[in-house]
């Protein structure tokens, strides 16, 4: 498979870190002289970024967190004045009020490029025809993927998300190749044409590119067997760059972080501490090309593990594990840290079982509850009521064997979930309110 | 082939370099842009063990130069030109031309090599072959530039230190050095770490840049990226003087 960008993405690691320590230190003296918030957290840190001689010393500096950028909305942590950003974008928003970030005519390309590679890695050609069908707008997953396959030369369609039905016309008469949403939405698609009775081999998709939500390998092979494609994931964030952080090789083994653009490193959510190579936790970047928007110790929220084994595609940058959930999705019942990744799993396991679901959890006096509620489908949907009775027993037997805890399921009307076409809501905690 | 990481270069009290780390890839054209005073001669008079930095590493080609004296780094494979050529005035063109061999004489290399060299050199630099018994200080700044550089190229270099090669100079002349610097790199492989005050004619031959401010590297970009860069724009490229934004 074709690699875009090989002088980087297959750079020697000693090389790189030469690349990583230089635009590390000229980031940190960069926004010390330009960004005020910077400046303040650094200085009552005690630590100046000229003293910045390692990657271990980075660590002395503090975090920065989605806190922050709201105390700073809308511009205030933005690296350059307004009139040289010609792009503003928010966050997606997942969690509370957005957060704004900006781009430089020269981070525009920085992002393009880092699509383009992560789009040739799954197998886009500039012959391919790209159907985008995330929502257009505030939100970096359309516009990313829109420069990436422009960049490589393939044609797209810039079909935003939702109108499920026009989707799959747009699929059968103007057949792209590539489909580009969210996993969720993925599954959305495929069942509306299983109930539309459109065969997904009649279509011409190859190679799917979804991502913006964490989806399990459970997930991976549903898609693939519904939309009779690839189904590759790819990681970013807004506050990042957008798409465009990590991608998934030909090997499915872990996305490769572009650590030419980005330091990562995983920390324990709850003390901060950075753990050693090849622990799980919380992914914290640094960027190291942005102009407009630099940022420090990032805190993602995303929980994962990072890979430095050789990849077999040549590629020498670490590899990052599929997030496996968020940190403050991370639900801790009875004291136990429960991902809703880990329930998406056991569903998939679970033959028949459709990926729609959702996690409510609840506190009845001292006591947390987990109750899963699963939409019925019509292999789940059965006339007895002892069939009905033995498969909720056998979810709830998996879900405690795995997790040490206990839920109890209860099984809803097809589609009576809450859908929509950016990012499911898998959780309730009601515990919170 | 050169990897610099984390210097600090002292003139007495005055801290000069601050934890400056750079590279320059095999046949690279890097350059170092910033306002006077910003430490880019420093880091070319710290890597030729002019001024030796206090601490960090700075390696070539897999050695390390610490503690290395200047002519062993020419020996090493790295020339400098230095800021207002410098050439010998008193001297012809020929015998400065020469005296660029000098570590090779003192080498004994045999004579028939260094002669080709020379050779070569006039052929590179042809203004240079009509004055070879003229003083060099009698020679025009574009010249005394060219054998500034023809004289460096006569320790045959892999990595070339060019100081502010344009200074001085008239555009037209200017153009004419750019172009021998990058037939250089196109026709001997040759590295350069270039420092300019003339950003724009220097980024335009260039592969990378890094800007420097009071000693710190504050950006490390693509030549063609730093071009666009707004604040690079601003405050080394002369453009859009009139309408700096308040900060």
């Amino acid at each position: 498979m074709k690699i875009w960008d090989p002088l980087y993405e297959c750079m020697p690691r000693e090389d790189l870190e030469q690349l990583q320590l230089e635009r590390m230190q000229a980031t940190l003296n960069r926004v010390y002289k330009s960004v005020t918030c910077y400046k303040k957290k650094f200085d009552e840190a005690g630590i100046n970024p000229e003293e910045i001689r390692s990657f271990e010393d980075l660590a002395k500096l503090p975090f920065t967190t989605k806190e922050d950028l709201r105390l700073n909305y809308p511009y205030g942590m933005f690296a350059v004045p307004l009139r040289e950003v010609v792009r503003i974008h928010s966050s997606s928003g997942t969690t509370g009020k957005p957060t704004v970030v900006g781009y430089t005519k020269n981070d525009i390309r920085t992002w393009s490029n880092l699509v383009a590679r992560f789009m040739t890695a799954a197998g886009v050609t500039r012959d391919d025809v790209v159907q985008i069908a995330f929502g257009y707008g505030m939100f970096t997953g359309a516009f990313g993927l829109h420069y990436g396959s422009e960049t490589i030369g393939a044609s797209v369609i810039p079909m935003s998300a939702g109108n499920t039905e026009k989707q799959i016309m747009i699929m059968q008469d103007y057949r792209p190749t590539v489909l580009v949403c969210t996993p969720s939405y993925a599954i959305t698609i495929a069942s509306r044409m299983e109930q539309m009775g459109v065969d997904p081999k009649s279509l011409a998709l190859k190679v799917g590119l979804f991502g913006a939500e964490p989806w399990s390998e459970g997930m991976r092979k549903e898609i693939e067997s519904r939309l009779y494609l690839s189904a590759t994931d790819n990681y970013g964030l807004s506050e990042i760059i957008g798409p465009g952080v990590a991608d998934e090789c030909e090997y499915k083994c872990g996305m490769h972080l572009f650590e030419d653009n980005f330091i990562a490193e995983i920390i324990d959510p709850d003390t901060g501490e950075v753990l050693p190579r090849g622990s799980v936790g919380e992914l914290v970047l640094t960027t190291l090309t942005k102009e407009a928007f630099p940022m420090i110790r990032y805190r993602t929220r995303d929980i994962t593990s990072l890979d430095y084994e050789k990849c077999a595609c040549g590629r020498t940058m670490v590899r990052m594990r599929k997030t496996m959930g968020r940190s403050d999705d991370m639900l801790i019942i009875k004291g136990v840290n429960v991902f809703p990744s880990q329930i998406e799993e056991i569903l998939f396991a679970i033959e028949g079982c459709e990926p729609h679901y959702q996690l409510v959890v609840e506190r009845e006096g001292d006591m947390d509850t987990l109750e899963v509620r699963i939409e019925v489908t019509e292999n789940i949907f059965f006339d007895e009521m002892k069939k009905q009775k033995a498969f909720v027993e056998q979810v709830e037997r998996k879900i405690f064997s795995v997790l040490g805890v206990g839920a109890s399921v209860k099984l809803v009307e097809p589609t009576s979930l809450p859908r929509h076409e950016g990012k499911a809501v898998r959780v309730i905690d009601k515990r919170k309110l | 082939m050169l990897k610099i990481k984390n210097i600090n270069t002292y003139y007495g009290q005055v801290h000069a370099l601050k934890n400056v780390s750079l590279h320059v890839n095999p046949g690279e054209i890097v350059s170092l842009i910033g306002a006077n005073g910003a430490g880019k001669t420093t880091i070319l008079n710290s890597l030729s063990a002019v001024v030796p930095p206090r601490d960090g590493e700075i390696v070539f080609e897999g050695t390390s130069l610490a503690g290395l004296s200047a002519d062993r780094v020419v020996e090493l494979g790295i020339s400098q030109v230095p800021e207002g050529r410098q050439v010998f005035k008193d001297f012809s063109v020929a015998d400065n031309i020469e005296l660029g061999a000098y570590l090779r004489y003192r080498g004994r290399e045999a004579k028939g090599s260094i002669r080709k060299d020379i050779d070569d050199i006039f052929a590179l630099f042809p203004q240079l072959a009509s004055r070879k018994k003229q003083m060099a200080g009698t020679l025009s700044g574009g010249e005394q530039q060219m054998l500034a550089i023809g004289r460096a190229l006569m320790a045959k270099p892999k990595l070339l230190l060019l100081d502010e090669p344009s200074m001085g100079l008239a555009p037209l002349v200017v153009q004419e050095i750019f172009r021998v610097i990058a037939m250089l790199r196109k026709e001997r492989g040759t590295s350069v770490l270039l420092v300019e005050q003339n950003a724009m004619a220097a980024l335009k031959i260039a592969d990378r840049g890094y800007v420097l401010e009071t000693g710190k590297v504050i950006l490390e970009e693509n030549a063609a990226d730093l071009l666009e860069n707004k604040d690079v724009q601003r405050a080394y490229l002369g453009k859009d003087k009139k309408e700096i934004w308040e900060r």
